[in-house]
């Protein structure tokens, strides 16, 4: 199946989800409303014709001075197959909450974590949302753009028991 | 009085491993909930090693963040770069040059070889098996020097460039390489036979850590990890880019998904990796090794001393970067671990606006506790060698 065709399939499923999209490069890419994020995921993964059983990343990227501010990216991939597609969601300062999809592929556990930690995006019903790649004591998201690329953060102590920490709430 | 072992009294010990441990060979750290020698939960933390590639990258034009990218996976540092430039080509529209192409999948090869290497040799000294280690690293070292005739640095490369490469391999580099080729068969055979039926450690890896190719799936697990799981899944096969298609190679996989065959998948990679090699020098075309494209390779230095076109040609290109166009790309490439992908966001200007690598090593690791679930203490070693976790690739 082309990307184009793969694009219709969403659309006939999806009809009034998609917000834009394109295929720069040979990149199929659809712009979705946020709404139907964990349902167009799913569908993705499940229907039978399409299989992207490989979630191959989640980002995120800041587009400071835009509405909506942020988006989240995913890049799926299907193995049986061999095609690539990627959603973007559009997701507001205000209200950074996304519906976690571990449950869809368990490799989003911490490609959660880390775009949490990274940009803040809260994920609902992720089982252990926490900081994955700064220390649970750095202030802010290191990769928005409002953080200044040479900003110091001070030293702390290792965390002392891994084992019960307890996850973000929020 | 009888005596009944289950009213013994037992406590739960927490282990604490990393991020200075042996065996990380990096800076991982997990800790480790025990019921006797038997792991019950494992909780693993990372991020020792981030230095914000993706931070940087933003402040950064598109050619000095090839230095950055081979820091990933130090292990194998010409596939990052290598990685970065292709994506960033992807971008602007543009191939590099046949000859380019061919020296590219050479050392991207070479890259793959060593990557094994190192990753058997260590694994295997985890073990106690420390004769393999010597075996492998005194060959690897003999890579290192090929790389060295190439650009004059044998770890951190710094030879691809957007475009190409940034200059041409030097004169009788290609007999040397093949020299170099012919003495890899004998490495192979003598650690293959040293650890394919030593007793010691196909105990201790034989049905340790298994995952099933489903589940490995599920876990975004790819490379020769998810190929030891029975998925032959390869990108220079279903995506084949940089001329892979043109050459004649098998995708080796094993069925079991333990530790030991994802050791052992890299054996017959490292094979597969060496007749690439083969056929590229025998096939080496001849020509430019970049791009004649003012606009993204620099020009002669003839030019940038003899004119002052090609002075500001130059400048332009060193302190404002390549113009790109607007848009956004994703390209995975299989590096020694699985696929490495970059995501570049650019907004027209000679950096990128955002920049995103997808490392192969962290959706792995996170399947690091499900794979040591109910194994002994012991069996820590043997499943993270396998895993090849690469510190610096995993935090980026």
């Amino acid at each position: 199946m082309t990307g184009a065709e793969i694009r219709q399939k969403v659309r006939e499923k999806f009809p009034a989800a998609i917000l834009s999209e394109h295929d720069f490069r040979g990149d199929d890419t659809l712009v979705l409303d946020r709404g139907v994020l964990h349902h167009v995921l799913g569908f993705l993964r499940d229907e039978p014709t399409l299989r992207f059983n490989l979630l191959v990343d989640i980002c995120g990227v800041d587009y400071l001075g835009r509405e909506p501010r942020f988006e989240i990216v995913y890049h799926l991939y299907s193995v049986p197959f061999n095609s690539r597609l990627r959603l973007r969601f559009g997701v507001p300062e205000e209200d950074m909450v996304i519906p976690s999809v571990v449950d869809l592929w368990v490799a989003a556990d911490w490609f959660e974590r880390e775009a949490f930690d990274m940009f803040g995006f809260k994920f609902l019903h992720h089982p252990n949302l926490r900081r994955i790649l700064t220390h649970e004591a750095f202030v802010g998201h290191p990769l928005r753009k409002d953080y200044p690329v040479n900003r110091r953060q001070g030293l702390h102590p290792p965390t002392e028991d891994l084992l019960t920490r307890k996850p973000f709430e929020g | 009085m009888s005596f009944k072992l289950k009213d013994l009294g037992t406590e739960k010990l927490i282990v604490n491993m990393g991020p200075a441990h042996p065996l990380t060979h990096g800076t991982l750290r997990f800790q480790i909930e025990l019921d006797g020698e038997r792991i019950e939960r494992t909780e693993c933390e990372i991020g020792y090693l981030h230095r914000c590639f993706e931070k940087e990258a933003e402040v950064r034009t598109w050619n000095q963040m090839v230095p950055y990218a081979e820091r990933l996976n130090y292990v194998s540092p010409v596939m990052n770069s290598i990685g970065w430039c292709l994506t960033v080509e992807k971008l602007l529209d543009v191939e590099a040059p046949p000859r380019a192409q061919a020296i590219r999948v050479v050392l991207n090869e070479f890259s793959r070889i060593m990557d094994h290497l190192v990753c058997i040799g260590t694994s295997a000294v985890d073990l106690g098996a420390l004769t393999n280690f010597w075996y492998f690293f005194n060959y690897r070292e003999r890579i290192y020097s090929l790389l060295e005739e190439v650009c004059g640095a044998r770890l951190m490369v710094n030879y691809p460039r957007v475009g190409g490469c940034a200059r041409d391999l030097p004169d009788g580099w290609i007999e040397h390489a093949r020299a170099l080729l012919s003495d890899l068969p004998p490495v192979i055979k003598d650690v293959r036979g040293l650890l394919f039926r030593n007793r010691i450690l196909v105990d201790r890896m034989k049905g340790i850590g298994a995952i099933s190719g489903e589940r490995a799936l599920a876990y975004g697990f790819t490379g020769p990890c998810l190929r030891a799981s029975g998925v032959a899944y390869d990108i220079r096969r279903a995506e084949p880019y940089m001329g892979y298609e043109q050459y004649d190679f098998e995708i080796p996989t094993r069925t079991n998904g333990d530790a030991f065959d994802r050791i052992f998948i890299r054996f017959d990679e490292i094979e597969q990796s060496s007749r690439i090699i083969i056929q590229a020098l025998d096939r080496m075309p001849v020509g430019d090794v970049i791009v004649r494209d003012s606009r993204i390779a620099l020009p002669p230095k003839s030019e940038v001393y003899g004119s002052i076109e090609g002075l500001v040609n130059h400048f332009k290109l060193i302190f404002e970067g390549i113009r790109t166009p607007k848009g956004e790309v994703y390209l995975g490439t299989e590096a020694a671990n699985g696929e490495l992908g970059f995501y570049i966001i650019s907004n027209g200007e000679g950096k990128p606006y955002r920049a995103h690598c997808r490392a192969p090593c962290l959706p792995i690791f996170s399947a690091f506790p499900e794979l040591v679930q109910n194994h002994m203490l012991a069996d820590t070693t043997a499943v993270l060698g396998g895993l090849n976790i690469v510190a610096g690739e995993l935090e980026r």
